[in-house]
């Protein structure tokens, strides 16, 4: 066979390929989508006759508080986004424009976060934060991510991309650190801060060992933690309904990825190791 | 940087020190002191009552050689990674140099690949549930109209793990693409062009220019998927809780297992410390595979 012949072939079964598994890939949640929008009947049954209905949506609202688990999930991520950004622009400025006594230190030690992540020492945080009073509390959940190692290494990189001239600058018209970081480097770091925080928001959002061992009532639990105890306590098997719910806590994210696909993925690229 | 630390006056290190304190005192409470404590505890008896705990030497150690859940979760875990690994690799190139060609309806392929990533895993694992579930689950559903017979994915030991690893596989390797995705980009098309004049075949140019350019993107995903496969927890946690006969149990499953349901804190200091020196060891493997400097500057 000629060159050619032969990539014809090659092409015509990679693009087959690409096609079934994009098909795999979208299964789990064209599934979800159909069980949670038919009436239970139709869980295992695809017919495409079948009505349509929110049925499934309503009973899985009023079986388990999940508006309560919205609000929390929404102050988590949004109180450990916040959070992170002062905490990492403080410390990557630091790092980023002053050689300092002990820097490289320093940062080596910062980055053994990225390894040793908050949910490998379980054991230890959580007593950590049984003596700060700190069970069963939104504040105990998100406080061991608040410092993170991916967020001072990745502001640490962009703000060491910044022109030194135009700090001199903002310190000659007599402005402080302070100052020049709010002034100077938040405005030209800020797609930046869009990534990350995108990646910060998906992630938490998303979070589930420890928060499930944090938690343990309603007025704290977060969305995943909120949604596996409704999925575990027995429903019966309701596929439609779990399926309904799973759909619920997923949405807000989902929403938001197909509105902004484009900066969802450069923001997962930009600062994808989280 | 090209300053001298001693060009900086003295109030410029205080000033640094002082910005960088608060995520200083954070990791050093949540990383690096339950880090050193946890290897501390792992020497200790699990404390009863308000009696502190007595010191134990390598009891908790001997009790882990002699545990066969324990060794039975580092083997899953091993397996986990060893499996999962290569596929998240090998798939995320695919996907990327799918979406990055000419194939039709890109748009469309590179949203199935990646949803799976903004998915929470426990909403995610709920649906799976189903795809596993016995007589009238999806994946039984299909093999049924194939001629086989239905089968208890979940239930059975011998592909309860497996069907964790694909679920694994599914909600990675979307995510691994994108990277793959910004280095295919980086390839000088000049490159391409050239094999075209010299009429090289797919596989060729793959070989000879795709592949040895995306290699510092491999190592670094390779790393990042051997990470995450010794995190994997919440599919455990939403699926199987480990079972069935701790044929699903992973290593941080049964730390959280041995910790929070059984209570034994000293001997889940002992397997977190385990766990501690495996991720210690990628870490040594990474600075040996990337150079110090390569990603991390």
């Amino acid at each position: 066979m000629s060159t050619r012949t032969t990539d014809r072939l090659f092409d015509f079964i990679t693009t087959t390929a690409a096609w079934l598994f994009a098909l795999l890939w979208a299964l789990p949640l064209l599934y979800a989508i159909w069980a949670a929008f038919h009436p239970a009947a139709f869980a295992t049954l695809f017919d495409l006759s079948a009505p349509l209905t929110l049925d499934n949506f309503t009973r899985a609202w009023a079986a388990a508080p999940f508006a309560r688990y919205f609000l929390n999930t929404v102050l988590l991520v949004l109180g450990i986004m916040i959070g992170q950004f002062v905490i990492c622009t403080l410390a990557a400025f630091g790092l980023a424009r002053w050689k300092l006594f002990g820097g490289d230190v320093l940062f080596a030690l910062i980055l053994v976060q990225l390894m040793v992540t908050p949910d490998v020492l379980i054991m230890e945080n959580y007593r950590s934060l049984q003596k700060l009073g700190l069970i069963d509390t939104l504040t105990g959940v998100g406080l061991p991510y608040i410092a993170s190692a991916f967020g001072i290494f990745l502001l640490r990189q962009t703000f060491k991309s910044i022109p030194k001239e135009l700090d001199d600058a903002a310190r000659m018209e007599g402005a402080s650190t302070l100052q020049t970081i709010w002034r100077v480097y938040l405005p030209l770091a800020r797609p930046v801060y869009v990534a990350y925080g995108l990646v910060s928001i998906s992630y938490h959002w998303n979070n589930f060992l420890w928060p499930l061992i944090v938690t343990n009532s309603t007025e704290t639990r977060p969305l995943t933690v909120g949604l596996q105890v409704f999925a575990s306590v027995d429903q019966g098997i309701d596929w439609s309904v779990i399926c309904a719910a799973a759909l619920m806590t997923s949405a807000p994210l989902m929403i938001a990825f197909l509105l902004f696909q484009r900066a969802f993925i450069q923001s997962f690229l930009r600062a994808g190791i989280r | 940087m090209s300053t001298i630390t001693r060009r900086h006056p003295l109030n410029i290190h205080i000033q640094g020190w002082l910005l960088a304190l608060p995520a200083i005192v954070l990791l050093l409470a949540f990383t690096h002191l339950p880090g050193i404590a946890t290897i501390i505890d792992s020497f200790y008896a699990t404390p009863v009552g308000k009696r502190p705990a007595a010191f134990v030497g390598l009891a908790q150690y001997q009790t882990l050689l002699a545990d066969p859940i324990a060794w039975l979760a580092l083997r899953n875990n091993l397996l986990m990674a060893l499996i999962t690994v290569p596929l998240s690799i090998g798939l995320a190139l695919a996907m990327a140099l799918w979406v990055a060609g000419k194939i039709r309806g890109r748009a469309a392929l590179r949203l199935a690949f990646f949803t799976p990533t903004i998915l929470p895993m426990v909403a995610a694992a709920n649906i799976w549930i189903f795809f596993y579930t016995p007589d009238y689950g999806l994946l039984n559903q299909i093999i049924r109209v194939l001629g086989f017979s239905s089968h208890n994915w979940l239930g059975d030991p011998a592909t309860a793990l497996p069907a964790l690893m694909a679920v694994t596989v599914w909600k990675e390797a979307g995510f691994f693409m994108v990277f793959y995705l910004a280095a295919l980009q980086q390839v000088p098309p000049v490159l391409y062009e050239a094999a075209r004049m010299e009429n090289a075949g797919r596989w060729k140019v793959f070989r000879r220019i795709t592949w040895p350019l995306v290699m510092p993107t491999t190592l670094f995903v390779a790393v990042n998927a051997l990470i995450n496969a010794f995190r994997v927890v919440d599919q455990v946690i939403a699926m199987t809780g480990g079972g069935p006969n701790n044929a699903t149990t992973l290593l941080l499953f049964y730390i959280y297992q041995v910790g929070f349901s059984f209570w034994d804190t000293g001997y889940a200091a002992a397997l977190s410390a385990v766990l501690l020196a495996l991720l210690g060891l990628i870490s040594l493997l990474q600075f040996r595979l990337m150079g110090r400097n390569v990603h991390y500057r």
